[in-house]
């Protein structure tokens, strides 16, 4: 297995996914298998050719910069886990 | 509703014709939900009262103005549970996003809503439209409705299945790797992903911005027409949406396919499709010529890396969009004594394996390290995946193939998530290149549905649904009903 526990612990956090050891164990696994398929990338000589982002041969969209409604306090609120006033509030950022 | 009123366009005439009322429409689409539902799991949300009053409206419009009316007016629709609707429960077959009401409405769902369509309920899929098998849902798989012991595919599965058991004439699903076309094809109904950007994203939740596109299930190609029709547009809220006018696909539908040019790629017939199923699309073929069409064979020879290159870019894309699901402004929080400690656990908590797994990937594949070796080689391959199918449609009018290399299989039958991947090795690269692409019935293998699918260029969904029309038209299998349709008319 090239990937390792600690790499996969690595990820996990940068995925902010509290995996337990168990899990991070499978995963590893699983995604080794997945890297190991999608290597085959690896062979194809993409010297000359440019990235694709987006397919929609779209260049720079643009609208008026003109004010509109947006959504109100309490309907953009109604879906809140917990809510001060017109705020979502959180545990402590800051230890 | 009886089996003669399986289709838009038949439900439409026998909504003017006063043999049918809207209300009543809903009540039998509403009671083939009860009916069924228990054994199919097709819907996460069922809106009846919504639907009721949906219906009553619409028999009003269709009294005072039916012939201005939209065929839609007054017709039940299902919808994929990633398509937000005002004040319905929206859940992506999600845990993290049980409990979520979303406060707007997808601009295709209210595109259909201002046709006066009749929305019944939202539709089981798998979990934020990951999986070809819709037992990636958090509430449980969906039944396919010719066995339903077997998947009905993914991810669109319940919007498969709602179709095909005779519930409602159409629904909505989203395909950003098949989702679209495999579920309608191991379901035995036609299936249509429009050319990427035709059909506004705006309130789809996001799966893969670069690759999902919105699209119609339905009994007839005519119907997926006209749902594309009322759907398809320019959306000033979808800054990818397509800005030309779309070309009335009605307008030329019943133009036949004689002296155009088919590819046949011979990639799309590898090791992995099944005998039974390369022998119905080699059937369908020769309908195709007795139609006055040619066929020649082609290549598309990054057909084996596709899926590799799918497997980089939608997870990558997937790990950024799904960073929003976080428990701070919506959905499911698991209360803990640090912010960190709240994402780490809500997320946990909130996603399923398959989520978990892809967005496991896609933070790889973006890492510091990694992005070169990963992610920007995949958007090189993708490059090169959309120049060969160019390079193809300069010869050819239409591809056709297989849409699933195998039939509906059981559940847990394919347990190994490469195993899974590979069910959509000939929907993948569509998607890569944002073309259209649609899947119509040509037939079974052991009692089971076989769909076939026909590719066209970028915005030229016209075409692909007259070219698919012509086969339809030619051949009955669009008429076989899976047995929940007999058992109800």
């Amino acid at each position: 297995m090239t990937l390792s526990a600690d790499e996969v612990a690595y990820v996990a956090m940068l995925a902010r996914i509290g995996l337990d050891e168990a899990e991070m164990e499978e995963l590893r696994g699983q995604l080794d298998a997945i890297l190991a398929h999608v290597s085959q990338l690896q062979q194809v000589d993409t010297s000359h050719l440019l990235p694709t982002a987006q397919v929609g041969h779209l260049a720079d969209v643009w609208r008026r910069d003109e004010p509109r409604d947006s959504l109100p306090p309490e309907r953009a609120l109604a879906n809140a886990p917990q809510r001060d006033g017109d705020y979502f509030t959180v545990g402590a950022i800051q230890e | 509703m009886s089996a003669s009123q399986l289709t838009i366009t038949q439900q439409a005439a026998a909504l003017r014709s006063r043999e049918v009322s809207a209300v009543e429409l809903a009540g039998a689409a509403l009671a083939h939900v009860e009916a069924h539902d228990s054994r199919l799991n097709a819907y996460l949300t069922v809106t009846a009262d919504a639907a009721r009053q949906q219906a009553a409206a619409a028999d009003r419009r269709l009294r005072e103005d039916g012939a201005s009316a939209s065929p839609l007016c007054g017709v039940p629709v299902a919808i994929k549970d990633v398509l937000c609707i005002d004040g319905v429960e929206t859940t992506a077959g999600s845990k993290i996003l049980k409990g979520f009401v979303p406060p707007y409405t997808a601009t295709s769902v209210q595109r259909l809503l201002d046709a006066g369509a009749v929305v019944v309920g939202k539709t089981n899929c798998d979990e934020f439209a990951m999986g070809s098998s819709n037992e990636n849902s958090a509430y449980g798989p969906a039944g396919n409705p010719w066995d339903v012991e077997r998947v009905p595919g993914g991810s669109s599965g319940g919007s498969a299945a709602a179709v095909a058991s005779g519930g409602v004439a159409y629904s909505l699903g989203s395909d950003t790797g098949g989702s679209i076309r495999q579920p309608a094809a191991l379901c035995g109904v036609a299936g249509f992903k429009p050319t990427y950007g035709r059909v506004s994203r705006y309130g789809l939740i996001a799966f893969a911005s670069s690759l999902d596109q919105v699209g119609p299930f339905a009994h007839s190609v005519r119907d997926c027409a006209t749902v594309f029709a009322t759907i398809g547009g320019h959306d000033p809220l979808d800054s990818t949406s397509e800005a030309s006018p779309v070309e009335d696909p009605l307008a030329s539908l019943d133009a036949g396919v004689r002296g155009m040019r088919f590819g046949v790629p011979k990639e799309y017939f590898g090791a992995g499709v099944e005998p039974g199923v390369r022998d119905r699309v080699e059937a369908a073929m020769r309908v195709i010529e007795s139609l006055g069409g040619s066929l020649e064979e082609v290549s598309l020879p990054s057909t084996d890396v596709a899926l590799s290159t799918y497997y980089i870019i939608a997870p990558a894309e997937c790990s950024s969009n799904l960073a929003r699901m976080d428990g701070v402004r919506f959905g499911h929080r698991v209360d803990a004594s640090s912010l960190t400690d709240m994402y780490l656990r809500t997320r946990d908590e909130g996603f399923g394996p398959e989520v978990k797994r892809r967005i496991m990937l896609g933070n790889y594949a973006l890492s510091s390290g990694y992005y070169d070796a990963y992610y920007k080689k995949a958007q090189q391959v993708r490059t090169l995946v959309a120049r060969e199918f160019e390079s193809v449609f300069t010869k050819v009018d239409a591809l056709v193939c297989p849409t699933s290399p195998i039939v509906a299989f059981r559940r847990g039958e394919r347990s190994d998530p490469l195993a899974m991947y590979a069910c959509d090795t000939m929907t993948i690269p569509v998607n890569l290149a944002g073309l259209p692409g649609i899947s119509v019935p040509c037939g079974f293998v052991d009692s089971l549905p076989v769909g076939l699918q026909f590719i066209a260029p970028r915005l030229e969904d016209a075409k692909l649904l007259r070219v698919a029309y012509a086969y339809e038209q030619a051949t009955e299998w669009h008429e076989m009903h899976a047995p929940m349709v007999e058992a109800t008319a």
